[in-house]
């Protein structure tokens, strides 16, 4: 059995619209195909990944046109759905940014900060990215 | 608007940061008014111009090559010497001698050249304007 691994996911944006995804949530749905046990927490400016409805317009230079820009929205809900891989978001960085819950894509946990240590002890391994 | 020469210089590596989106974002701006642009491709950012770069299928999104289309940075390169040149500006894109070597990067897509700190001073010598977008 695959060891339980828990992904806290800070990082935002960061260079989504080359790679036309997040290159963690990537390796992390690809690690979960690959027969890992994976679940992801939503930090810090990452709780914006879970905003349903999100999307900038592809990148264009010249005659040159982006046509598969990241939908980060559509992703969280992959993981969840598809992948089956648990996503938590923190709740106080949320209200910190004046994001109700509503607004999240569905299936998305929301998890106080509060209840991190616990969360972590159930896990085998911990990476923050 | 009359035309002005404006001068860039980048740090970051492709694939890294939403930086060179930003800078592409620009770019492609100052190039759709005619104005004449200057680059200088410092550190991670002389692999922009990489000419073997290739795109790939992504399994994850269960698309192929086709399907993803997936981006390139030396092909938005190439891109913006043809629309400069289509709006009758120009582009001095050069990419750092020594970062390229360092990276193994040393082919340029056509239009792009090799160079030094001292075409970046010439540049802003000559530039109404400089923006640096550095890595952080």
């Amino acid at each position: 059995m695959a060891k339980k691994s828990l992904n806290i996911v800070e990082s935002a944006y960061r260079a989504v619209m080359e790679e036309q995804d997040d290159t963690i949530l990537w390796l992390i749905a690809a690690m979960q195909d690959a027969g890992g046990a994976h679940t992801v927490v939503l930090r810090g400016n990452a709780v914006n990944y879970a905003i349903g409805g999100q999307g900038a317009p592809g990148l264009t230079v010249g005659e040159w046109k982006q046509t598969q820009a990241p939908k980060m929205d559509r992703d969280v809900a992959d993981l969840i759905e598809n992948r089956k891989i648990p996503v938590f978001i923190v709740e106080e960085d949320l209200a910190e940014r004046g994001i109700d819950s509503d607004e999240l894509v569905p299936g998305v946990k929301l998890l106080s900060c509060r209840a991190l240590p616990a969360l972590f002890a159930e896990y085998e391994i911990v990476s923050h990215w | 608007m009359p035309q002005k020469t404006l001068t860039f210089a980048f740090m970051d590596a492709p694939y890294e940061s939403a930086n060179l989106t930003t800078a592409f974002r620009i770019l492609d701006a100052a190039a759709r008014r005619g104005h004449d642009i200057k680059v200088f491709a410092y550190e991670g950012a002389s692999a922009l111009a990489f000419a073997r770069q290739t795109p790939h299928p992504n399994p994850v999104h269960g698309k192929n090559l086709a399907e993803e289309n997936h981006p390139t940075t030396k092909d938005q390169v190439a891109a913006l010497l043809v629309e400069a040149a289509k709006n009758g500006g120009k582009v001095d894109w050069v990419n750092c001698g020594m970062c390229v070597d360092e990276r193994g990067v040393n082919e340029f897509v056509p239009g792009t050249r090799r160079g030094s700190p001292a075409d970046f001073q010439a540049f802003t010598e000559s530039s109404d304007n400089t923006l640096v977008i550095p890595t952080k």
